[in-house]
């Protein structure tokens, strides 16, 4: 009984235990906007499915406070982009620039798709070539026609 | 047979991708910063919070950059092979103690031993984001002219030690 009692406590400590302050923002909205959607198009290192706006690992609140810094200062967006590829490569970026290396990740869709197509086009004009073939003989056809003009019925045995 | 072989030719390759997708570290970004000169600093030292270390002050020797913390907890894992590879004094390495607390940082090093000639404070991270840091530890090797020429992103192994960085800060060390 004691213990169901205490279970039932801990189940509600949940309650108890209160979010974490918001982390400290600008009194500038313009600037915080602009902050978000910057962050929202560079890639968090330490938990890599999330975007820099999204993430609340440390080095996340830290990079978010030196790009709000840089945006205070005056930095332009390409600016920031660029100090931080400085530091931690195009990786940072979700839009990553086209080079040699990163041609594959832009150019590869397009060519599955490419291959596709073509796949596609090459089996339907066998398809066609197939279909275009008369599927019965004449031979086959009379005997077919004098089958269904016969007095026979279909056979029995 | 062919229309089996082409599915099976299609499997076969998927399947060397996904083995050589399973053996690739996601965590493993590549560093921009290798063969770039290391990023300036000017930090406090560890021990003597009055004494400042610069970039500067340690070129003209090839040397180790290592980022810890005492919350970090590989760490623990690599420290003791940085231990016992001090001892052997062929390259000094120096602590970037990333985020810590002070008292923390040097009750960690009492408990766990010193293997860094000296260790530098990093409190707010700055340094940390110049150097691209983004796990602890990592470690950097520089050469003499205060260019990075490695990094090791997580604990230094022994296998890494002998077999990455040992053989090129011979070659760096002339």
């Amino acid at each position: 009984m004691m213990s169901r009692f205490l279970f039932v406590i801990l189940l509600t400590l949940p309650m108890i235990v209160q979010a974490k302050e918001a982390a400290p923002t600008s009194d500038d909205p313009a600037l915080e906007q602009r902050l978000m959607n910057l962050a929202t198009e560079l890639r968090c290192l330490v938990c890599q499915n999330q975007s820099l706006a999204d993430s609340h690992a440390d080095l996340a609140i830290d990079l978010r406070n030196q790009v709000r810094e840089q945006m205070k200062a005056g930095k332009t967006d390409d600016e920031i982009r660029a100090w931080l590829t400085q530091r931690y490569g195009d990786f940072v970026l979700y839009r990553p620039p086209v080079r040699s290396t990163t041609a594959l990740l832009w150019f590869g869709p397009f060519l599955l798709l490419l291959v596709g197509l073509v796949g596609l086009g090459l089996y339907l004009r066998r398809r066609r070539q197939v279909i275009g073939q008369p599927r019965f003989t004449d031979e086959e056809h009379a005997r077919a026609q004098a089958l269904l003009h016969s007095d026979q019925g279909p056979p029995t045995s | 047979m062919a229309r089996y072989l082409i599915p099976l030719g299609v499997f076969i390759v998927l399947l060397g991708f996904l083995a050589v997708g399973l053996k690739l570290n996601p965590r493993e970004v590549p560093s921009p910063l290798i063969d770039k000169p290391a990023p300036a600093f000017q930090l406090e030292r560890l021990d003597q919070p009055n004494q400042v270390v610069k970039l500067e002050d340690l070129r003209g020797q090839v040397w180790l950059l290592n980022v810890w913390a005492s919350w970090c907890v590989a760490c623990m894992q690599e420290h003791p092979v940085l231990v016992e590879f001090s001892k052997s004094g062929v390259l000094p390495i120096y602590g970037l103690n990333y985020k810590d607390r002070r008292d923390d940082a040097k009750a960690w090093l009492a408990k766990n031993g010193n293997p860094y000639n000296v260790s530098i404070v990093d409190a707010d991270g700055r340094v940390g984001i110049d150097y691209g840091v983004y796990g602890v530890p990592e470690t950097f090797l520089i050469d003499k002219q205060g260019v990075i020429r490695f990094k090791q992103i997580g604990p230094v192994t022994p296998e890494v030690l002998q077999d990455k960085i040992l053989p090129l800060a011979r070659k760096l060390q002339g």
